[in-house]
């Protein structure tokens, strides 16, 4: 029964003419911790576009607990319980912290325009909703201290709070599987330490499967059940950390990298 | 950890004592204040509450949901005929007439919306610009409304807003005041309360992010379209309202410059704020109404027209007020870029810090 829980099968796309994801599959447990890494230009955020629907796929499937989810719309693929963050943080600027947390509750809450305009008292329908949703909201906020940015626009908080409260928008959708694109870019180690410590929680205490793309080897191998090594789009090495890290191939693809840093520098 | 929170206090309009006698002042001195000034200030006063139901519902579209609109003046003209023409001829009373009209609005609203999906930025705004043009191209040919000879407002009665017919005629600008205070305030009311919970959070999420708007769960044509819709409903009624204010109503009065003025109205108001849309709203209405009267000024008038007649104008007529009008709107836009909100915020700190 575990194995059919998240499946990616022959998944390619292509940007005129640039391969950019070739032929990958990949099966997640539930309730483990899957990492994708590769060199930058890899196709890792790609993968993720196509999953969450933003990216339409040339070729193969995506299966979500039985069902193929593959080129449906994104919003569709949210309320089966895909929940994901970016890059580059896509978070409602001119929102507080709150109120974006409370669009994660999006798809759980029903207020539309005639209750959601004619509330007047505590007891209407919209502002009952409105306080439960406060609520568990709050739990999210209190797990990972985010107390201090509850009533701040998120737009002058410093980035890695922001990184938090993306990945608290995220939480509050009460995904099944979350995608985290490289959740720990721009932490101090600090900061990473408390967030290696707050995905293992999401995933054991919250019982999130966890599909993760992060460049700090140390926090993958800290975490991951297993990874996947992509190259130009092209898998090139699934297993356990240490396997895959120990790859011959794996290890030629990030040499490779390090090596053109250095000539650049 | 026992900050224990009311989350009530978040989305309430009113959160304190001190804001609730506020709020009964407020009540109070609108009850009153049509008995203690002169006529034209009422009329002034209504004008006023008109532009401030366009400007919150075109602010829902433009500083909320982050879509441009130079159509509304077409919304406006709906709203306006529609409500003549199913009083005239359908021989609705004048809330139900009102009513369909805003429907009808928010229908071409959410018509227009489907464009918007796939259109941003310049592009929007030339098709919702060609739209403006459109409706008073198509309401100045047919016959119905008027032709370019317009229509004139039947009368309104008591008895009339509800049913059809009646004798207590509703005519000076008191009692219309009496009419459309209330609306202003119950559409403002619900507007504030609609941002504040689900649908308005979907349409701030789309505005700063759609992506990942759409990737939490909105279904952001859905709510593009509502925007256009509501938007457009709220022009209606200001429109509907608009036409038993002037009494008198042809496709002119609705030209593209007035969607123009609208939108100055938001911005000037501030952008994502329906507190910003009132003052706005307010305000540039105050402003309209005064810069037409700039000629009659002592002195100053007849050497500012002449200035204007002379150097400013290729037809010869003077046109200070629109160059006046254009002025303090480069000022604000140079100097406040949050609009009015932005200044009353700066004020509250100020005042809260001092004298510190
Ligand atoms: N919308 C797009 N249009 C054209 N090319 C694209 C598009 N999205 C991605 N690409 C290209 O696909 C390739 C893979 O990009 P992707 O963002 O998936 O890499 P990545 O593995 O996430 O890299 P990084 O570690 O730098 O984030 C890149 O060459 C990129 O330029
Ligand atoms: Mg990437």
């Amino acid at each position: 029964m575990d194995s059919d829980f998240f499946s990616v099968d022959n998944l390619a796309i292509t940007f005129g003419g640039l391969r950019a994801v070739d032929r990958v599959s990949f099966t997640i447990n539930r309730r483990s911790i899957f990492s994708i890494i590769g060199p930058n230009g890899a196709g890792k955020t790609t993968i993720f576009n196509c999953i969450s629907g933003l990216y339409k796929p040339d070729s193969g499937k995506i299966i979500f607990k039985g069902e193929e989810i593959t080129g449906l719309k994104p919003h569709r693929i949210a309320m089966k319980g895909i929940a994901r963050t970016f890059q580059n943080i896509e978070l409602f600027l001119r929102m507080t912290t709150m109120e974006n947390l409370m669009l994660g509750r999006h798809i759980h809450t029903k207020t539309g325009v005639w209750s959601g305009s004619t509330f007047f008292r505590r007891g209407s329908k919209a502002a009952r909703e409105e306080i439960t949703h406060r609520e568990q909201v709050e739990r999210i906020i209190d797990l990972l201290d985010l107390q201090s940015a509850r009533d701040q626009f998120v737009g002058g908080l410093p980035y890695g709070t922001q990184k938090l409260v993306e990945l608290g928008r995220a939480l509050a959708l009460e995904p099944e599987l979350l995608l985290l694109d490289e959740p720990s870019a721009g932490m101090n180690s600090e900061e990473r330490q408390d967030l290696t410590f707050w995905v293992k929680d999401i995933q054991e205490e919250l019982g999130v499967t966890i599909l993760l793309i992060e460049h700090n080897m140390q926090l993958v191998r800290d975490i991951s059940d297993r990874v996947l090594a992509i190259n130009f789009g092209r898998p090139i090495g699934e297993g356990i950390p240490e396997e895959v890290q120990n790859d011959p191939e794996v290890l030629k693809a990030y040499l490779g990298e390090e090596e053109s840093i250095d000539a650049v520098s | 950890m026992d900050m224990k929170r009311d989350y009530y206090e978040d989305i309430q309009l009113l959160d304190s004592k001190v804001l609730w006698f506020w709020f009964l002042i407020l009540i109070a001195s609108l009850i009153i204040l049509p008995f203690l000034i002169p006529n034209y200030y009422i009329y002034m006063v209504n004008y006023m509450a008109v532009n401030v139901i366009v400007t919150v519902g075109l602010n829902i579209l433009v500083g909320y949901t982050g879509q441009i609109s130079l159509g509304h003046a077409g919304f406006f003209a709906i709203g306006a005929f529609i409500t003549v023409l199913s009083m005239t001829n359908l021989h609705l009373p004048f809330l139900l007439a009102l009513l369909l009209a805003a429907f009808v609005a928010a229908f071409f609203g959410f018509i227009l919306g489907l464009p918007a999906l796939r259109l941003k930025g310049p592009y929007l705004a030339i098709a919702t610009l060609g739209f403006g043009l459109a409706i008073t191209q198509v309401i100045g040919r047919w016959q119905i409304f008027g032709g370019r000879m317009g229509l004139e407002a039947p009368g309104l009665t008591l008895q009339g807003l509800f049913f059809s017919g009646g004798s207590y005629t509703l005519e000076s600008d008191r009692q219309l005041y009496f009419l459309i205070i209330p609306i202003a305030f119950v559409l403002t009311t619900a507007a504030r309360n609609l941002m504040k919970t689900r649908v308005g959070r979907a349409f701030i999420a789309i505005r700063d992010s759609d992506i990942a708007a759409e990737t939490m769960g909105v279904n952001t044509v859905y709510y593009k379209t509502l925007a256009f819709a509501i938007s457009a409903f709220y022009t209606g009624i200001a429109g509907g309202l608009y036409a038993f204010l002037i009494g008198f109503i042809n496709p002119s009065s609705f030209s593209f410059i007035l969607s123009i003025y609208f939108l100055t109205f938001v911005i000037v108001g501030g952008l994502g704020s329906i507190f910003g849309s009132i003052m706005g709203g307010i305000t540039m209405t105050w402003l309209i109404l005064k810069l037409d009267k700039v000629q009659e000024l002592p002195y100053l008038g007849d050497i500012l027209s002449a200035f204007s007649e002379r150097w400013m104008s290729v037809t010869g007529f003077p046109n200070i007020s629109s160059i006046i009008f254009g002025l303090i709107i480069i000022l604000i836009v140079l100097f406040e870029p949050l609009g009015l909100y932005g200044f009353w915020i700066r004020t509250k700190i100020y005042w809260k810090t001092w004298p510190f």
